[in-house]
């Protein structure tokens, strides 16, 4: 499995470990496309009702709810928030987002939900997955001020100097930072606060910073399973802890409501507003 | 009527909706807040209504709006599932049961509209993402193209050689780095296997490394290892081999990455025997030499029984080979000398060139003195027959030290010392012959002789330096002048003072040479300062031997130093003992008389120690007496006051003025000294109160910074006397 995978990958846990490339590819050689493992991008989809996957993909998503029943719920409720964060960016006046670990962007596409309310908005999406990312060139191909690009969170400048991500975007304005249920597949090793630092540095001021993570904390009655999955399949998850998910946001003010509880962020349903989906989200305001 | 049925039936599409909501959310993701989803919903239940109500009922409505329902992405099984059982449940109830069989057939049409919308759609998603496969994977392969080629690229041209192997040892790729190395093509490589390319030298080691990096044990090894080129030249490289395993672990092919070495190896054994042997006579150097003597000193075990000899030789009269003939017959000689030598170690002796015209024959294995002296005849023999050197016949002769004795209790350091001795021994004895090493002799006056007979070469190599202790007037203790005292730094004994050699070069005349040399240096010191102070700079008052004034060329000597350096004479001192002027020889004095004539001062130094007779002090021709400092002596106590002494000193100081001359007054050690010498009218100090003997540079300070000087002033110790 590459080791890139994890970031978007909810069902990486339930992968056996230590037998894939990621240990002997080095970092210049081409990402293969192995039909034959499962894609973190086009579970995530099968989560979400969609049909951007193949057996293989449906076979590993059947198993993790399995294991894990709400884990459907959970990715509804932080694709639920994405949603309500991006509408409330554009109130805000945000017009410029770029979604990070976008996987395959079909239900609730950022630059869908945000051109509901102003139909100028500019979406970059990136993803680590070539196929995902093909998919999302297909998708967005003939719309305007759009782009996706193949690049890892923690490539900060790889990013932000990518030629689409300077075309469409323009990083001396404010720009909403998407990275939603992303960060609880980068282990500290990785040093993903240091790359959340480095995007502030280089983002404008009034930018803004979206962001969710999965958390045992919060879901007292389920931390107990979750620990356990954790045992049984020795993920690289990390389940950070409310202080430490906090931490991402050093040099952002978080906005009201502040880090809360994944469904709670602004709810505007009866489906939302249930603190007991596991799983904290804020967003955070550079100045 | 229509009216009011179209309120009630608004009222009824309401809370369908509503409910409709409440039933599905949550089992499909739509990216819909409540209020858009009710909505949605609404205008659902509206058509759905309207449908019911139209005559004939319009099924068709129910797959449109099923078509609608998926088109939200309401995809999750549940929300039809729902949506059907809310449906066929509430309608009639809210629009009348008579309307059962009409709503089972909107919801059956709903049913088909939801199933081949959602079957359309999970076609084109299907084919969406195998389009987004193709794609990834197209462009996924033009990376690799680009990959490969970017290898295949650093893989040909690549200034290492390397090649591939399989487990099997046959060589399956080569890069034209490696065929240029072995000058094959790569298709005659291709044809080799790995273990053909075998050197009879390798050691069994590399081999063993081989097997069991194909054998999975190993993952690399690097080496130094010698390959034959197809033409048979060898060549040598730095071999660097890798084992490459398959996904599952196993051995799957060996990578060799080779450098050839071979000239670099070339260079360095050069270099090795260069940094070993002796360029001119190819012989081993000092260097090895003393490797060797280590060695055997470091590896006898204590107890053996082994015995060590060598013979120390050194050429008789070389310098002045060199000198007469050239260095081209003095290095011809040398080459010769080398030769003979070699010739007579016929028992595996080592000989080696020690540096200048000093060899050494070594005997690691010892069987006795008599070998030794044996071997040092024979040199001695070979050495005698005349030698042809540039059409002429010369002859050599040379000096041995022989040393002969058991390993264990003595170290390298203490053979070659005592080697040294012996062969200055040798040399003292008279030339062309041999001395044996005697423990039982003064090691003090083996010493003393080994460096009266080491100092001809000493003053060559300048080992002796020259130091300078101020000479001050009384009256301002401003420096006048500077006398230069000689020094020997030897390189095993450090610096010697002059009490150490000036006695043995009076003895051996090398006092002639020694003093010639600092005569030479001081003028030319005093010269430099004079270039830089003019009239400030200090005279400079150098020491002349007895056996210095009795040769006859000493006026001329100083004359060409003059000459040569440039030096005014008046700023040029000579001090003499008492007993060198009170010989009766005529001959030392009409060399006085002749100094004086060029302008140079006599001093007559450590008057009042020796012959003292002071009619004679008249008939001298003598500028300056230097008080010998034992007058003085009890003068330096401030507490103490000794008219006696006081009044000797008194008595000498007039004497020297009455006839004309300047006194000095040495050993100066206290301020008290100082005063009291001033006002009895020693006319000039010197001494530690006021200087040490100093570097040259120490007294360019001096000159530079006469205000800062590092001695007190006459007013300083007038106070301290006052007080």
């Amino acid at each position: 499995m590459d080791e890139q995978d994890r970031e978007r990958a909810p069902v990486r846990m339930l992968l056996p470990r230590g037998d894939g490339d990621g240990v002997t590819r080095p970092a210049w050689a081409p990402q293969e496309v192995d039909l034959d493992r499962p894609s973190a991008a086009r579970v995530y989809d099968y989560y979400l009702g969609g049909s951007h996957n193949f057996a293989v993909d449906r076979e590993m998503a059947r198993r993790a709810i399995a294991d894990w029943p709400e884990l459907p719920q959970i990715m509804r409720s932080n694709r639920a928030f994405l949603r309500r964060a991006v509408r409330w960016c554009v109130a805000q006046g945000v017009d410029q987002f770029l979604d990070i670990g976008s996987g395959i962007p079909t239900v609730g596409a950022v630059h869908e939900v945000a051109r509901t309310d102003d139909p100028a908005v500019r979406v970059v999406y990136v993803d680590v997955d070539p196929v995902a990312v093909a998919h999302s060139v297909a998708l967005l191909d003939g719309v305007p001020g759009t782009g996706a690009v193949q690049a890892d969170l923690c490539d900060v400048d790889g990013v932000l100097d990518d030629p689409v991500v300077r075309d469409v975007l323009d990083l001396d304005r404010p720009v909403a930072l998407l990275v939603v249920a992303l960060l609880h597949f980068v282990a500290d090793d990785r040093e993903p606060a240091a790359a959340l630092a480095r995007y502030r540095e280089r983002l404008a001021p009034g930018s803004l910073l979206v962001l969710s993570h999965a958390s045992a904390d919060g879901a007292p009655d389920r931390a107990g399973d979750h620990i356990a999955l954790y045992r049984r399949t020795a993920t690289p998850m990390s389940m950070r802890p409310y202080d430490a998910v906090l931490r991402f946001f050093d040099g952002f003010d978080l906005v009201e409501p502040g880090l809360v509880p994944l469904s709670t962020w602004r709810p505007d349903g009866a489906a939302d507003g249930d603190a007991r989906v596991p799983g904290y989200a804020g967003v955070g305001r550079r100045d | 009527m229509t009216d009011i049925r179209t309120r009630a039936d608004a009222i009824v599409v309401d809370s369908l909706a509503r409910e409709w909501a409440v039933e599905v959310e949550g089992t499909s993701y739509v990216p819909m807040g409540s209020d858009e989803l009710v909505e949605y919903l609404t205008e659902i239940s509206a058509d759905l209504v309207a449908a019911l109500r139209a005559r004939p009922v319009r099924a068709a409505v129910g797959h449109d709006a099923g078509r609608r329902l998926v088109q939200a992405h309401f995809t999750g099984p549940s929300t039809v599932e729902r949506t059907l059982m809310l449906l066929g449940r509430r309608l009639p109830e809210l629009l009348g049961d008579e309307l059962r069989e009409d709503v089972l057939a909107l919801v059956g049409a709903l049913a088909a509209g939801y199933a081949t919308t959602l079957r359309d759609r999970t076609l084109d998603e299907q084919e969406a993402i195998r389009r987004a496969v193709i794609v990834a994977r197209h462009q996924t392969e033009q990376a690799l193209h680009a990959s490969e080629a970017r290898f295949r690229a650093m893989f040909y041209e690549a200034a290492i050689g390397i090649g591939l192997g399989d487990v099997h040892g046959r060589i399956v790729e080569v890069n034209p780095a490696l065929t240029q190395m072995f000058g094959y093509t790569a298709q005659e490589m291709r044809r080799r296997t790995v273990g053909e390319l075998a050197h009879p030298e390798d050691l069994p080691s590399v081999w063993v490394l081989y097997e069991r990096l194909l054998a999975g044990e190993l993952d690399n090894f690097c080496i130094e290892k010698r390959f034959y080129r197809k033409d048979g030249e060898e060549i040598i490289c730095n071999l660097t081999l890798s084992l490459v395993r398959d996904e599952r672990g196993r051995p799957s092919y060996q990578v060799a990455m080779l450098e050839d070495v071979t000239e670099r190896h070339a260079l360095q054994s050069h270099l090795e025997y260069q940094a070993f042997h002796d360029t001119l006579t190819t012989l081993p150097n000092r260097a090895l030499f003393t490797q060797r003597l280590e060695h055997i000193f470091t590896t006898t075990p204590p107890g053996s029984a082994r015995r060590v000899g060598l013979c120390f030789l050194d050429l008789d009269g070389f310098k002045a080979v060199n000198d007469s003939l050239g260095h081209d017959v003095g290095d011809l000689m040398l080459e010769e000398v080398a030769r003979r030598l070699a010739d007579q170690a016929t028992d595996g002796e080592l000989v080696a060139r020690m540096g200048g015209d000093e060899f050494v024959v070594l005997v690691e294995n010892s069987r006795g003195v008599e070998q030794l002296i044996a071997l040092a005849e024979r040199i001695l023999t070979a050495l005698a027959e005349p030698l042809e050197l540039a059409d002429q016949e010369l002859t050599v002769s040379a000096s041995i030290g022989i040393v002969e004795r058991p390993v264990t209790g003595g170290d390298s350091s203490e053979l070659m010392r005592a080697a040294d001795i012996t062969l200055y021994s040798a040399k003292a004895d008279g030339r062309g012959r041999w001395a044996l090493h005697d423990p039982s002799r003064d090691e003090a006056e083996i010493t003393r002789f080994a460096l009266s007979a080491a100092m001809p070469a000493a003053i060559e190599r300048e080992e002796f330096f020259v130091l300078y202790q101020p000479l001050v007037a009384m009256g301002d203790h401003g420096m006048r002048g500077v006398e230069a005292l000689v020094r020997w730094h030897h390189p095993r004994l450090g610096v010697l003072g002059p009490g150490r050699f000036i006695g043995l070069a009076e003895e051996t005349g090398a006092i002639v040479a020694l003093g010639h040399w600092v005569l030479a240096s001081a003028c030319r010191d005093a010269r430099r300062w004079y270039d830089e102070f003019g009239d400030a700079a200090p005279f400079v008052s150098v020491n002349v031997a007895p056996r210095q004034l009795h040769e006859p060329s000493l006026l001329a000597d100083v004359e060409q130093v003059l000459a040569d350096t440039g030096l005014p004479s008046h700023l040029l001192q000579i001090e003499l003992t008492e007993r060198a002027l009170t010989t009766d020889e005529g001959a030392p004095l009409k060399a006085l008389d002749g100094l004086r004539e060029l302008g140079v001062r006599i001093a007559i130094d450590d008057f009042g120690t020796g012959y003292s007779n002071l009619s004679y002090l008249r008939k001298l021709p003598v500028d300056v007496i230097k008080l010998d400092g034992s007058f003085g002596e009890r003068l330096r106590d401030e507490e103490v006051t000794n008219t006696v002494d006081e009044r000797i000193v008194g008595t000498l100081v007039d004497l020297g003025h009455a006839l004309g001359m300047t006194v000095c007054a040495e050993g100066v050690e206290t301020g008290a000294q100082a005063s009291r010498l001033r006002r009895l009218g020693c006319d000039e100090g010197q001494g530690w109160h006021f200087a040490a003997a100093l570097p040259r540079e120490d007294i360019q300070e001096v000159l530079r910074h006469p205000d800062a000087r590092s001695w007190p002033g006459p007013e300083d110790a007038l106070a301290s006397s006052v007080s």
